[in-house]
């Protein structure tokens, strides 16, 4: 299944696969080429289906991986790189989204659903717990039907 | 005329779901004998003309019928036999009738072993899964028959896409679905549950087995195509986070919640309504992943626009099911009222936590999956939600699940005290630490990542030990053999759990890296071993072309392996694919992948050394084999071949 959303990607670049970080991109500065490494893995290629520029094969995320390192050599902070790159082709190049405005949402909602899920769950718990009077009580036919049930041969 | 057959069949077993789906709901609700057990054979006659249908394009692909439409777009006469088969499920159509034959098989499957049940609950299980059925009969003939001829023939087909051309893909799908619909046994009982008002102890000694079962299937299909992704794309990634692999991973999660939960309603007769509501989102996550993956509309807006009608028909059944049997839950939950008392430190408080910590994990993959398509609709705003954000909100849930699970599952039901369980823990507490010291004495200067993750995975491995060894109590291990295995499967699946979080930590932390020109003939290295690029020559296969690169890999001046990558291209299709040469071991992969022939000389090459990489889907196969184990346990075999009156005993506790 997977490969029904890779094809479209791989698609794109018939004939010549250009086999995602090429040698002649590696920056000869392993802490600079960390760095671009890591930004990579977090820039979505803007015409594939999900790759990041790192893994994928298409030219436009060779062009953009270049163009980071170019940055990162320039001088530029890894901020920096990552708003210019967002500046020219959106947020959608970010595999992980802002949090600002509306994407406030998104990061809220694990842990807002999980205090929410603990808040639940304790609360069932104390429903349930031996010392709840509500499970303890029993109405006045259940304490008739008890006694007759003692009162009548043990079943098992 | 076969192609026919399969198409008759197909619209007989849509009859006979139709009969299914009333007749024996009518006569649960009159008490009428005689049409409530008419489900029987009904289910077992659609389970036959699944096999026929089924069958019939199975043979047209093998054959190579070209007069077939679909046989023609997804299929090549030079294909293997085996690429032929799996073929019939490496499209749409066919996908979509391997999944209503595997809905038939559950549904015979309930209708055989199903003998033990109340006649009302098992006519009403099997009407819901016919119903199922029905709608994707009609789904499956209406908008995506496979059965189509075309009026010219062509010599040749079109082939399969080379990328599906692959024995890890090839069961993939059919493991999947096996799991995906699997869980709609459990929601097939939750609904027949719900219009009865009865759930009992019982109901879920039923609905457990199916949930496993579809969970170990689940589990196997989500490896195998973690696994197909690591040696087939060519860059050694096993987990992308994408939508369609998230679509597979919410049912799992919630599949891995209703086993858990399923076990309170059996043994103490409690959590029943969230257990019913569990079931109703397991298979609603089954569906949502069908339909994210049959309509493209997470991919691309676009693609689902062009093909709407597919889209709407799958949104349409979901929403009938999911909305339908969300309604009659807030009409009946109210009925199931819990009979069990417990403290809230004790198994079941303990199991509580599992279920809230796997359904809160599963909803955040759920958000992150649709968020896209939620922020472009509501505020225009195009945006992508990827491996970052997952790995950020999802893991803590991971990671506090690792710490409490070995203690959850030593605590005593009913009352604990917490005191007493951790003290049959301090062994697998000691060897934790010291496999973190290791861990932190080996990778000097790395991250943080590989001692907690190791240090989780070693806490589950040894507290699932650990707790193995205190059932044995004062008779020592002689005992070991003789326990449940119930036992044994479920101290197998944490630990398995527990081996997939060390692979996944560590493979992070400690991956080696190396991409450069390789010259034929001169050595380079990477970590500690040496490579070297001996020729690059042309190799076709029965349906490609390619160059195989030859590379020896040595360690101390020793061969270690003789790896062949291959860059391939099928022609039929156009398409180029990779094909990495892995050489596996147990505590490290060796990963290369040849690129393309650079203008100055020599050839790009990128090697990785992946540590611990088997160790992924051998974690995975443990959970799977633990589940299996625990399928096998007496009292299914019990209460699946005995009468009614067996099935009063009790079950001793555990």
């Amino acid at each position: 299944m997977r490969g029904a959303i890779r094809l479209a990607a791989v698609l794109l670049t018939l004939g010549s696969p250009i086999l995602a970080v090429q040698p002649d991109e590696v920056l000869s500065d392993p802490s600079l080429e960390a760095r671009a490494r890591e930004l990579s893995q977090k820039l979505r290629c803007p015409v594939c289906q999900g790759e990041n520029i790192d893994d994928s094969n298409a030219a436009i995320s060779r062009d953009l991986r270049l163009y980071v390192r170019e940055r990162l050599t320039a001088g530029d902070t890894d901020d920096q790189v990552m708003d210019n790159v967002v500046d020219r082709f959106g947020e959608f190049v970010l595999f992980e989204p802002r949090a600002t405005g509306s994407n406030l949402i998104l990061w809220a909602a694990g842990p807002v659903m999980a205090l929410l899920g603990l808040l639940l769950g304790l609360r069932f718990l104390r429903t349930r717990n031996i010392a709840s009077p509500e499970v303890a009580e029993l109405s006045p036919e259940e304490r008739k039907r008890l006694d007759r049930i003692m009162q009548a041969d043990a079943p098992d | 005329m076969i192609a026919e057959l399969g198409h008759f069949s197909l619209i007989l077993a849509f009859m006979v779901a139709i009969y299914q789906m009333t007749v024996p709901m009518v006569g649960a609700a009159k008490g009428w004998h005689g049409w409530m057990d008419s489900a029987r054979p009904a289910a077992l006659a659609q389970l036959i003309l699944m096999l026929i249908s089924f069958g019939a394009l199975t043979i047209a692909f093998v054959t190579s019928d070209f007069s077939v439409l679909l046989v023609y777009e997804n299929s090549h006469t030079a294909k293997p036999l085996l690429y032929k088969i799996s073929g019939v499920w490496g499209n749409h159509e066919g996908s979509m009738l391997l999944w209503v034959t595997i809905l038939a098989l559950f549904g015979a499957a309930a209708a055989l072993f199903g003998g033990n049940l109340p006649p009302s609950l098992r006519a009403r299980v099997l009407g819901v899964q016919a119903a199922i059925g029905a709608a994707f009969y009609a789904f499956i003939i209406f908008t995506s028959n496979p059965f189509w001829r075309l009026g010219n023939p062509p010599f040749n087909g079109q082939d399969l896409n080379p990328l599906l051309q692959d024995p890890g893909l090839a069961f993939h799908p059919p493991f999947l679905y096996l799991g995906y619909v699997g869980l709609s046994m459990a929601f097939s009982f939750a609904v027949a549950a719900l219009i009865e008002g009865r759930v009992d102890a019982a109901w879920a000694r039923w609905v457990r087995p199916w949930t496993l079962a579809a969970w170990v299937f689940l589990t196997i299909g989500i490896a195998l195509g973690s696994w197909w992704a690591y040696y087939e794309l060519g860059w050694g990634g096993f987990w992308f986070w994408d939508p369609v692999e998230n679509a597979s991973f919410m049912p799992w999660l919630l599949a891995a919640a209703l086993v858990h939960s399923a076990i309170v309603v059996e043994k103490r007769e409690a959590l029943k309504s969230w257990t019913i509501l569990l079931a109703i989102m397991a298979f609603g996550f089954s569906l949502i992943g069908t339909f994210i993956v049959r309509s493209g509309v997470i991919t691309s807006v676009h693609s689902f626009a062009n093909d709407p009608e597919r889209g709407v028909f799958i949104l349409a059944i979901l929403a009938f099911f999911v909305g339908g049997a969300l309604t009659l839950y807030a009409a009946r939950a109210s009925v199931m009222t819990a009979k069990g008392v417990f403290a809230p430190v004790s198994r079941e408080g303990a199991l509580v936590l599992n279920n809230v910590l796997l359904a809160v994990s599963a909803f955040v993959v759920f958000v992150g999956t649709i968020w896209p398509l939620v922020a472009e609709m509501v505020w225009g705003r195009v945006l992508s939600v990827g491996p970052p954000f997952f790995d950020q909100a999802f893991t803590p849930f991971m990671i506090v699940l690792a710490i409490m699970l070995p203690v959850g599952s030593i605590v005593p039901w009913k009352r604990a005290t917490l005191g007493r369980s951790l003290r049959h823990l301090r062994g697998a507490l000691v060897l934790t630490c010291a496999v973190m010291l290791l861990v932190f004495a080996v990778s000097t200067g790395h991250s943080a990542l590989a001692v907690i993750g190791a240090g989780l995975g070693s806490w589950l491995v040894f507290g699932a030990l650990s707790e193995l060894w205190s059932r044995t109590g004062k008779s020592g291990p002689s005992r070991l053999l003789r326990l449940p295995r119930a036992d044994w499967g479920k101290a197998i699946a944490h630990a398995g759990l527990g081996v997939t979080f060390i692979a996944v930590a560590l493979i992070q932390a400690w991956e080696v890296e190396d991409v450069r020109v390789a010259q034929v003939g001169q050595p380079f290295e990477v970590g500690n071993y040496e490579l070297l690029l001996t020729s690059v020559e042309r190799h076709d296969g029965p349906n490609f072309y390619a160059q195989q690169a030859t590379i020896e890999a040595s360690r101390n001046g020793r061969t270690v392996a003789i790896l062949q990558p291959e860059k391939r291209v099928y022609p039929v299709q156009n398409m180029p694919t990779t094909e990495a040469a892995i050489d596996f071991g147990f505590l490290r992969d060796l990963y290369v992948v040849i690129g393309d022939e650079q203008p100055g000389g020599g050839w790009a090459v990128r090697t990785y050394i992946k540590p611990f990489a088997n160790w992924i889907w051998g974690g995975a196969l443990l959970m799977a084999l633990g589940g299996l184990i625990s399928l096998t346990d007496r009292r299914y075999r019990v209460a699946a071949g005995s009468a009614k009156p067996r099935a009063a005993k009790a079950v001793p506790a555990e």
